[in-house]
């Protein structure tokens, strides 16, 4: 199946691009050197690339490119207007810029962007400027019903854009959970059912819930995926209604990313961790685990990939698909790539920086 | 007028930002010198709620600034006021 020819990754020390000829992958481009950039997008619509820029010193930035890197122009990252507060108290900046989405076809000049400390930002100008999406951040859940997890504060890290509405939404909240909009964010609904918050004093909160990525099956936008602090969990139904599809004796139960096949709405990968405690390899070797059935059974993939001595996990936004090709990047700076729907890996490189984002591009 | 010095890591960012002679009479003043002159300096040294970037540091005449939300430290016509970045991070 076709593969898209371009590979973006944001590190920990800058965007790298790489791009596919003649049968292997080659760094096209490298920007914002020594900078980590928490997102790497490309835009599908437009070709635009952008990197989400997180400055220890100088704050969060955004910027764009229209030729493929050779230059760049900085815009107005997402800001909170004044006097917002996290919660009482806490002043709202914006401290990492966790999510990026086009808004669909149908509104060319649409952007999303999820942030820490937990707002979600819109465009419609193409990004020149973002607008802090005021019925989310007043939803009378955030302020005592959200709260840290993976980082500080409350991040929004997964914006999902259903293709047949694009004002049809789903938000992957840490923690909150998942939230739905199906009137291009005026209002919202929680749809944490059937998840599970073993975290908390009360699993069955209705929010709370660590969903550390929520996708949706580009074949049928109804099928929900998502790797959750307390396994993976599966919906059928628009996210009304989640069933754990975990492996109780692993490898597939913990981990941060997951991706849906293009072209098929049961198949999906994971790319396991040991424990919430821990946070390493488990049993110190690098496997993806991927299911073709909808979650009820697992295989482990393993051929190409470290199997001893291994502490690489991959985060949330490191694993991609592409047609027949999945990648990923770890925090040990490892980039793997399979052709054969992650049956077997090899290295693409071995000494990147902390890998944050792996996304596939035209 | 106060004389303005900048850390050479803004530089990456603003290439033509070098010492100069400030004509405002408070910090929050200079800063918005410098933003006609620089646009987008203020949101690389403030956060959107005007509070002073956690790492970022402002000297007058070498002793840190005391007030980091609301820039009220005040500084003479002779002064030397250095904008630079926190040391920290690997």
């Amino acid at each position: 199946m076709f593969m898209k020819s371009t590979m973006l990754l944001g590190t920990r020390k800058g965007f790298i691009a790489y791009n596919f000829q003649n049968g292997n992958w080659k760094v096209e481009n490298l920007s914002f050197e020594g900078i980590p950039v928490s997102i790497a997008y490309a835009d599908p619509r437009n070709g635009n690339w952008w990197a989400c820029l997180d400055h220890g010193h100088w704050g969060v930035k955004l910027h764009y490119s229209k030729d493929r890197g050779k230059t760049w122009v900085e815009t107005t990252a997402p800001a909170f207007p004044e006097g917002e507060e996290v919660k009482d108290g806490v002043p709202a900046t914006t401290r990492y810029i966790w999510a990026m989405s086009q808004g669909g076809n149908k509104y060319p000049s649409k952007l999303w962007v999820g942030t820490d400390p937990g707002g979600l930002f819109v465009s419609e100008d193409g990004g020149k400027d973002f607008q802090l999406v005021e019925s989310l951040w007043k939803h009378p859940t955030r302020k005592t019903g959200w709260f840290g997890g993976g980082r500080d504060l409350p991040g929004i890290h997964s914006i999902v854009v259903d293709p047949r509405d694009e004002n049809h939404i789903y938000i992957g909240i840490s923690c909150a959970g998942v939230f739905e909009t199906t009137d291009a964010g005026r209002n919202w609904l929680i749809r944490n059912k059937g998840m599970r918050a073993d975290f908390l004093p009360d699993p069955n909160a209705e929010t709370g819930h660590d969903p550390h990525l929520l996708v949706a099956a580009p074949t049928d936008p109804d099928t929900l995926w998502q790797q959750n602090h307390c396994g993976i969990f599966y919906s059928n139904d628009g996210a009304k209604n989640w069933q754990e599809v975990s492996q109780p004796e692993g490898p597939a139960r913990f981990g941060f990313a997951i991706a849906v096949a293009d072209d098929n709405s049961n198949q999906a990968w994971v790319a396991p961790a040991n424990s919430d405690e821990d946070r390493t390899a488990v049993k110190g070797a690098l496997c993806i685990c991927r299911t073709d059935d909808g979650g009820k059974t697992w295989k482990d993939f393993r051929k190409g990939l470290p199997q001893e001595n291994c502490f690489d996990i991959v985060y949330r936004h490191a694993l991609a698909s592409s047609g027949d090709s999945l990648a990923f990047g770890t925090t040990t700076g490892n980039l793997f790539f399979s052709s054969d729907r992650g049956e077997s890996w090899r290295v693409l490189n071995n000494y990147l920086p902390m890998v944050y984002s792996v996304g596939f591009g035209e | 007028m106060p004389t303005l010095k900048f850390t050479y890591a803004l530089k990456r960012f603003f290439p033509g930002l070098e010492k100069t002679q400030a004509k405002g009479s408070s910090l929050s003043q200079i800063i918005d010198e410098l933003e006609n002159k620089f646009p987008r300096f203020r949101t690389y040294i403030l956060d959107e709620q005007g509070r002073l970037r956690q790492h970022v540091n402002i000297f007058i005449d070498g002793n840190m600034i005391n007030d980091r939300i609301e820039l009220s430290d005040s500084f003479s016509e002779n002064s030397e006021i250095y904008i630079m970045q926190a040391l920290s991070g690997g």
